[in-house]
């Protein structure tokens, strides 16, 4: 106590002094001070004073093939049709790819029908086994190289093909290896179900071939897969991959196509199950045509994922959720945060962090390694995101987008975030599929709910909060495949995934994702 | 608030407990950790490697802070820092850094340059001593004719929640330092403070209480500065300055050894406060042996390869 009062005592006297030796300064510092109330504070701006200069990977040794064929029964099947795939990012042609017809589509599901009947159903689970640890490793060896093509063909970064997308498929795949000669861990007496056909989109290309062929391959089917016609060309390396893995013939078989080559795979006779991931328009289709047969479907749809963000959030963390979860890919993710719910609170807060943060993204050459977000996938997507957008402002939300210059050639779009956007809005129903986020704000956690449910999609969803009681609440009350803990985007082979409501059913990923591909 | 020199002698704790509060965000470890991991992999090469590796010399403490320390010693350590290489394109440093003994000896050697001479005070690095003995240190130092003086929070304080007391120190440092008209860097220590969220109360309290600097670590403990706490200090920069208007600056020390690491840092601070900060005036890195990695970088651009270490200067 008395140490406290000396304290402030000595305290008392130092102001004095230092009042009056600095008076002058003061004054003017005073007026300064004044001055700063009434001017706004300027943003702060970035790489002005340091940017990065362009770091490419090296693409030279990448042998992309003029042409590829069809690759049915082991081998490469010409067709009487070709398409071009091209290079989103520079709009050039990178190979040619052969078109499925009819013809096409009924010998490859021969071809794994065979496959089944003959190799692949009298095989030992562990030799299953053996063959998809082995196109693990061969992913893994080709790594660098699978991750140009991805990023060539697709467009995004290749600092996501690199750390993602390929690094995860090779994960899914020795994950499922695993699991071949244990699935009597999952269900009593596990068979087969016999050929699948698998339809993927154009999204995560290469990942997406791997969540769909592990597992099934994993329960003993046999496959015919079809990526989508804007990005064949990863799978064409995977088709070189598993036949280096020497993969018995037929076992799979991956056709490229529109979507008529789909609706051909979906409704032939001797295919016993569908697997699709895409939009739940084609997806409503599917399940339209296969009426009345005993097939089976499994589907991962669109969706418009909710993050909440509660006030006692880690903000600062929750703006980094916020961006990877809706500029990651450019947004082409079904299980994007496209609509963030922020406590009305602390809104402004939110926002500014958000722009000073979206400010430091870097778009440009996604073979660039300081790329942070690349060309949109295609031109009729770039379209429909500019549409959207349009439809927002005509529909009064308030737009804001990162100033910066975007390539002359190639299909290209700034992050985009909408302020001022209610539920009743087109932009917070419907799937964009692109950098194109709409805020919305809740005054209290029971709105927040009501929100985020208020859809009918249910794929995914994020909550932040710093109170783990609220968090549990919340997440039990929100209806979605997933729902993130103060993060986003994070994914698993072992963590199962699939959605809720028109978002699809059926799961990918851990134990629940053989399930499908068994016959229950 | 603190709000220039007036308000600071008039403020104590209590009344700044709103602005605590109002500044005041838990920080979750999951997602900055994968916030360093994003900004380490940024790829620098050629020229913005070396418009990095400049920058990172004008704004280095030239550090040496041992007990075997003797005025020769400092003198060879400021020609140093006057000239740290023979390359004309390289420029000085923003300040050498000595114990309070010596910084006599500093000041004089910096003669006519603008090179700064700090030192560090309140019985650093512990800072386990009465306050009256905290305030004569700093008030020595000031006397010799430090131009900036780093102080070390009291972590005894900080940890049992005396957070007045940690705050009334470093107000009084300041009172001392406006009087010699020195800046005032106060380190946190943050491999003490042990969660994130200590980092970013501790480096709340500095600012407010009137740090022109924070700094993270003495570089007498382990762990000493990471990407992570400095991010975290980082954000509370920036959220006092668009609170404020402000700037308060920044000092990464301790551990920080290869030219690779220190380009991390800026990098993280590129791209969290961005153009404003990107000045000595506002960043600082403290350095011993990391001055010579850097230089070791900028020539190997120049001319291709790496140079024998023998080519560098070891004072």
């Amino acid at each position: 106590m008395k140490e406290n009062k000396k304290l402030e005592e000595n305290k008392i006297e130092e102001t004095i002094k230092i009042n009056g030796k600095n008076l002058k300064e003061e004054i003017t510092e005073e007026k300064l001070l004044e001055k700063n109330e009434i001017q706004e504070i300027p943003e702060l701006t970035f790489y002005n004073t340091w940017d990065y200069s362009t770091s490419l990977e090296d693409n030279s040794y990448v042998k992309i093939k003029k042409r590829y064929d069809l690759f049915i029964g082991g081998k490469w099947i010409s067709s009487n049709k070709y398409f071009n795939t091209i290079n989103p990012a520079n709009e050039e042609i990178l190979s040619e790819i052969a078109y499925a017809n009819e013809k096409e589509v009924d010998l490859a599901v021969n071809s794994a029908k065979e496959a089944y009947e003959k190799y692949w159903s009298k095989l030992k689970p562990t030799e299953r086994a053996k063959y998809i640890f082995r196109i693990a490793r061969l992913i893994q060896e080709r790594s660098s190289e699978l991750a140009v093509v991805e990023t060539m063909d697709n467009g995004k970064p290749i600092k996501e093909t690199r750390d993602f997308d390929i690094p995860q498929a090779a994960q899914h795949y020795f994950y499922y290896a695993g699991w071949a000669d244990k699935l009597e861990y999952v269900i009593k007496s596990p068979r087969p179900i016999g050929v699948v056909g698998q339809i993927i989109p154009w999204n995560f290309p290469f990942l997406m071939l791997a969540w769909k062929i592990a597992p099934a391959l994993a329960t003993g089917n046999t496959i015919v897969i079809k990526p989508s016609e804007l990005t064949p060309l990863s799978a064409m390396f995977l088709a070189e991959i598993i036949q280096d893995a020497d993969l018995p013939p037929g076992v799979v078989n991956i056709i490229n196509g529109d979507g008529y080559t789909g609706s051909l795979i979906v409704k032939h006779p001797l295919v016993n199950k569908i697997a699709f991931t895409g939009s739940t328009k084609v997806g409503k289709l599917i399940l339209k045509s296969i009426k009345g047969t005993n097939k089976k479907v499994t589907l991962e749809l669109g969706g418009k994922g909710p993050l909440i963000i509660l006030e006692d959030a880690p903000l600062d963390q929750a703006v980094e959720a916020v961006i990877k979860g809706i500029y990651f890919n450019q947004g082409h993710v079904y299980y994007a945060s496209s609509r963030v719910l922020v406590q009305e609170s602390i809104l402004n807060e939110f926002i500014k962090k958000l722009k000073d943060r979206i400010k430091t993204i870097r778009i440009g050459n996604p073979l660039d390694k300081n790329t942070d977000m690349g060309a949109i996938n295609s031109k009729m997507q770039l379209e429909k995101i500019k549409n959207y957008v349009q439809i927002a402002i005509n529909e009064g939300a308030d737009i804001y987008q990162l100033e910066c210059k975007l390539p002359s050639k190639g299909y290209w779009y700034p992050p985009t975030f909408f302020t001022n956007v209610s539920q009743s809005n087109k932009i917070a129903q419907e799937e964009i599929l692109g950098p194109v986020l709409a805020i919305l704000t809740f005054r209290d956690p029971k709105e927040a709910i009501e929100k985020a449910n208020n859809t009918f999609y249910g794929l995914s969803a994020g909550v932040w909060t710093n109170n783990p009681g609220r968090l549990l609440e919340l997440s039990r009350k929100i209806k979605a495949g997933v729902i993130w803990a103060n993060t986003y985007n994070q994914f698993d082979p072992a963590s199962p995934f699939g959605g809720y409501k028109e978002s699809g059913f059926g799961r990918q990923g851990g134990l629940h994702g053989l399930l499908p591909y068994l016959d229950t | 608030m603190r709000c220039g020199k007036m308000s600071l002698t008039i403020s104590t704790f209590n009344d700044l407990k709103n602005t605590f509060k109002n500044l005041y965000y838990p920080v979750d470890s999951k997602m900055l950790n994968e916030r360093i991991e994003f900004l380490s992999k940024r790829s620098i090469k050629k020229e913005s490697k070396v418009k990095g590796l400049k920058i990172l010399i004008s704004c280095m403490d030239l550090t040496t802070l041992e007990g075997k320390d003797t005025p020769n010693k400092v003198r060879m350590l400021c020609k140093k820092a006057k000239r740290p290489h023979l390359d004309p394109d390289i420029p000085q440093v923003a300040a050498v850094c000595v114990y309070p003994s010596l910084v006599k000896i500093a000041k004089e050697s910096l003669k006519g340059t603008n090179i700064k001479v700090a030192t560090v005070a309140t019985y650093f690095p512990s800072s386990q001593t009465s306050f009256e003995v905290k305030i004569k240190d700093i008030e020595y130092s000031l006397k010799e004719g430090a131009d900036e003086v780093d102080i070390v929070i009291n972590r005894n304080a900080f940890l049992s929640g005396k957070y007045d007391i940690v705050y009334d120190e470093i107000a009084k440092a300041k009172e001392l330092c406006l009087l010699y008209n020195a800046k005032l860097k106060v380190i946190l220590e943050t491999g003490e403070l042990a969660t994130y969220d200590q980092v970013k109360k501790a480096s709340l309290l500095a600012i407010l209480a009137g740090a022109d600097f924070i700094k993270t670590s003495t570089g007498k403990t382990t762990p000493a500065a990471t990407l992570q706490d400095f991010l975290v200090m980082l954000y509370t920069i920036k959220d006092y300055y668009y609170y404020t208007g402000q700037k308060i600056g920044i000092k990464p020390a301790g551990g920080i050894k290869t030219a690779k690491e220190a380009l991390k840092y800026l990098v993280v601070l590129n791209e969290t406060l961005g153009d404003y900060f990107i000045t000595p005036n506002l960043f600082r890195i403290g350095a011993s042996s990391l001055l010579n990695d850097i230089l070791m970088q900028i020539i190997k651009e120049k001319t291709g390869n790496y140079q024998n270490e023998d080519y560098f200067s070891k004072d």
